[in-house]
């Protein structure tokens, strides 16, 4: 390539002025659409008050950070937030690895294949479906459970009434949802194993379970580590449409279920806290950012070819 | 690239390799975990088809099964008698899906071209300005505010197309579909005297098939599922796209029950139970029907998109 003195914007922008414009409608899409709500972030410092939009509102400090902790949401929230999202990564994660490295192990082609098939088929249900699924399944009326609880002549279990139950049903159903997604996944990655290193592995003796141990486990190391990386990253994030689906307005569960997403859409729309939501989102998209630049740099330091970017 | 065929094929060779006992042992266990985890993801559908079925009789008497109890079509009934709304949602749905894909398919092949092509100066820089959305946002309340208050999308079907169209995982799958493309083939068009624009539509796009039935599938899906765009900025019932008519639904016939119980009505000619499922079938029953088809795409993209790019 020549490299003349021509090579500033200006030069770059003549040379390919049709790549530009190519570009040019997802550039101000995105514009728009992300990077402009981004601004509205000031909100969480500011009194807002409707009759003058985001700019004019007044400042007021950290007020709104102290209303959302010291009434003790904040912090509710956050755990719950954590906790939920922990408990998802570890199960959904798990099941999808050993669901992948059963489902590469089956050799039966059409076991295989429906298992398979059946098994991606909840990605593809929109969760306001995995909402009536919930409600058909748990409700206390005509919910399945309590249909066979009640044919075995035990007495009805009213599960709206039992905060308890649901980080349990939350991670079966998250689990439920995304095994499948995530077992593609993780059988890409054993694919992409040359299969002579198992025939080989097999010809000296090696076990299944040593082959499992030692070709297989090692083979998706690096896809977990950017898939716990991608979680780690949202963290501080509920999975709102989930959460909202499967609890709804049920104020009993709030406690065991409130999610960041949750709570701030439903202070949103019911009585619109403008300047204590923006608090919490603010907290929230500013804190998930700091934790995947450090989580990142760290695994860039201990592995280079482990991080994300 | 990983295509499905890849998938299924892996571990055939490891089959000649005779069993020993652990084997026998290890592949009853992985039969059955995969079998039974499959059988676990269809159960909800199973009492999704079956309730949909069953008279509402049944139903408050006995509750919902996996079975009909007494088969009977009056939540179908009710739902074609005054199908108005249905077929509305329906084509709010197609709507939105069809000018949502097309557009969101253009800009994304557009882009995706853009940021491989090698003699672009800024691609890496514009690759940054694309992923950085994943990293950070303004969260719902800005978003929201923006939205509305500057960019006027409340009860515009934009608010239901806009948001949806531009996703950094899909360019990047698609960008690894070009990436296949050789960059030859653009270097001698463009000898040859073909435009920017020319080269793209002519050359490019064609070769792009896989790619953009890949993403398209995605683009439609997320559409297709979409609630919570619909939840936030609509507010005219004739917009409501077939996923949120589905919650509205299912939240009237909630609150109507709970009224009637609280009044000591029986709504007896409301058969609010099968209504609901019934509903959630017409809403989830073409991606049933196309999914068998398409899954195929599914599993290559989701591998595609596991690769680091």
């Amino acid at each position: 390539m020549i490299h003349t003195k021509k090579n500033g914007f200006v030069a770059e922008f003549k040379r390919n002025k049709a790549l530009f414009a190519m570009a040019a409608p997802a550039i101000i899409l995105v514009l728009v659409m992300q990077y402009l709500p981004m601004s509205g972030l000031v909100l969480a410092f500011k009194n807002y008050r409707y009759d003058l939009g985001v700019f004019r509102s007044p400042w007021n400090g950290l007020n709104n950070f102290k209303f959302l902790f010291s009434s003790g949401t904040g912090w509710l929230i956050t755990r719950n937030t954590i906790l939920y999202n922990l408990l998802n990564l570890i199960t959904s994660q798990l099941l999808a690895v050993i669901i992948a490295i059963f489902l590469t192990e089956i050799h039966r082609k059409y076991v295989k294949k429906v298992s398979q098939t059946i098994i991606l088929l909840p990605y593809f249900i929109s969760w306001v479906v995995v909402g009536v699924f919930v409600f058909s399944i748990f409700n206390y009326e005509t919910g399945l459970i309590n249909t066979i609880v009640k044919a075995t002549g035990g007495t009805p279990i009213n599960f709206y009434q039992m905060p308890g139950a649901w980080p349990f049903i939350i991670c079966a159903f998250n689990a439920w949802k995304w095994t499948g997604y995530n077992s593609v996944i993780y059988i890409a990655a054993i694919t992409g194993i040359d299969d002579a290193i198992n025939e080989a592995a097999a010809i000296d003796g090696a076990t299944i379970f040593q082959r499992i141990r030692y070709i297989t486990i090692p083979s998706i190391r690096p896809t977990l580590v950017t898939m716990i990386l991608l979680q780690v990253g949202r963290i501080l994030r509920g999975d709102f449409e989930m959460f909202y689906q499967i609890i709804g307005l049920n104020g009993q569960l709030y406690n065991a279920t409130d999610v960041i997403d949750t709570y701030v859409f439903r202070s949103l729309v019911t009585n619109p806290d403008i300047g204590m939501t923006s608090a919490a989102t603010f907290y929230q998209s500013v804190l998930c950012f700091v934790i995947i630049m450090v989580v990142n740099a760290i695994v860039k330091r201990v592995d280079e070819e482990y991080a994300l970017f | 690239m990983a295509s499905s065929k890849d998938l299924e094929s892996s571990g055939i060779s490891s089959s000649k390799i005779r069993l020993s006992g652990s084997s026998k042992v290890f592949y009853v266990i992985c039969y059955t975990v995969v079998i039974l985890v499959a059988l676990i993801c269809l159960i909800p559908f199973l009492l999704l088809i079956s309730g949909s079925f069953t008279s509402e009789q049944w139903i408050r008497f006995n509750g919902f099964s996996l079975w009909p109890g007494e088969f009977s079509l009056e939540a179908y009934n009710i739902i074609f008698k005054t199908p108005m709304r249905i077929v509305r949602a329906y084509g709010v749905s197609i709507l939105i899906t069809a000018v949502g894909t097309l557009l969101g398919l253009l800009l994304t092949a557009l882009t995706a071209y853009v940021i491989s092509r090698k003699d672009f100066k800024y691609r890496n820089a514009l690759s940054f300005f694309f992923y950085f959305t994943t990293l950070f946002n303004g969260g719902m309340v800005s978003t929201y505010i923006f939205y509305i208050r500057y960019l006027r999308l409340q009860d515009s079907l934009w608010a239901l197309i806009l948001p949806g169209m531009f996703n950094v995982f899909y360019l990047l799958i698609m960008r690894t579909f070009v990436n296949t493309i050789p960059f030859a083939l653009v270097e001698s068009a463009k000898l040859d005297g073909a435009g920017e624009w020319r080269i793209f539509f002519t050359i490019i796009l064609p070769l792009l098939k896989s790619g953009l039935a890949t993403i398209g599938l995605f683009l439609a899906l997320g559409y297709w599922n979409d609630w919570y765009n619909a939840m936030l900025y609509m507010k005219t019932e004739a917009k409501y796209p077939l996923q949120y008519m589905l919650y509205a639904i299912q939240q009237q016939t909630q609150a109507l029950a709970a009224i009637a119980s609280q009044a000591g009505i029986q709504v007896q000619n409301l058969p609010s139970n099968s209504l609901k499922l019934a509903m959630a079938v017409v809403a989830t029953g073409p991606i049933l029907i196309l999914y068998p088809f398409v899954q195929r795409y599914f599993i290559a993209g989701i591998a595609v998109g596991s690769v680091k790019g």
